[in-house]
């Protein structure tokens, strides 16, 4: 069975995006777990937090999902037109991670956040074009 | 609760907005230098380590990278978020008054959103308070 064109490229723009997703949430919960890192520097010092940071396993889950994101990236960029490719990965990017956030990290996402993530998507959308 | 934040907590959220699109801007100018990457051509990535334009501009996305896990650490993943849509806005603003490049309406536009969005959320509290989470948390990190 072959895929068309269509469906192989928007595949994908989802497949970054949902990395993307993944990366940053676990990133912030990872944060959110650790405190604030301008405490952590006052009692460890620089090195401290750094060790502390990247000793966080959500941290690094993140980060390996931010680096396979780069590269997947680059293969998206390869079968897809950079003009399609790039507004309509940020623009999932942000919803989801609006919608990730409400549910995963239980933000709270209120209409004033909503409208922002909207003028974020719109505003990429538009910018790219 | 409202979070207030401090001088130096919006200094990391400029440092946001202008890291990591100032450092693609040294990135693209380095990498013109070096020339096309392709698959037959992988060993120009090693090059590319030793121009200073694409170093510069390593050096600026490591910062955006602090900054972003910094800011992560006291607010809101959704607070953060427009923060780091504003580095397309950047870009454009230096091609229209540095290189004197023109913008369509549709970027105007653009521009107008994202920066109402990041006016939506720096005018709202920056961290969602979860006490019991914070403590299972603090319990799992020891």
């Amino acid at each position: 069975m072959t895929l068309s064109p269509f469906v192989h490229q928007w595949s994908a723009i989802a497949f970054v995006a949902a990395l993307a997703v993944v990366g940053e949430v676990m990133i912030a919960s990872g944060m959110r777990q650790l405190g604030d890192l301008d405490d952590i520097r006052a009692t460890r010092g620089l090195l401290g937090t750094i060790a502390a940071v990247l000793k966080n396993a959500r941290f690094v889950i993140g980060a390996l999902c931010m680096a396979l994101n780069f590269f997947s990236m680059l293969f998206a960029l390869s079968i897809a037109e950079l003009s399609l490719a790039a507004p309509a990965i940020g623009a999932l990017t942000y919803i989801g991670n609006a919608v990730a956030a409400k549910f995963f990290l239980r933000e709270r996402v209120d209409r004033r956040r909503w409208l922002a993530t909207m003028c974020v998507v719109v505003g990429v959308i538009l910018l790219a074009r | 609760m409202k979070h207030v934040l401090k001088p130096s907590q919006y200094a990391i959220l400029v440092a946001i907005m202008l890291s990591a699109s100032i450092g693609d801007s040294f990135l693209k100018r380095g990498m013109g230098q070096v020339g096309a990457v392709n698959l037959n051509h992988l060993g120009l990535l090693w090059h590319a380590l030793f121009n200073p334009y694409v170093d510069i501009g390593i050096v600026f996305l490591i910062g955006f990278f602090a900054a972003y896990t910094t800011a992560l650490s006291w607010a809101d993943l959704t607070f953060v978020m427009p923060a780091t849509a504003f580095g397309p806005v950047v870009i454009a603003l230096i091609g229209r008054y540095w290189l004197h490049e023109q913008l369509s309406v549709s970027r105007w536009l653009g521009i107008g959103l994202i920066v109402c969005a990041v006016g939506f959320v720096a005018g709202g509290p920056s961290r969602t308070e979860h006490p019991e989470l914070d403590q299972m948390d603090a319990g799992a990190s020891r």
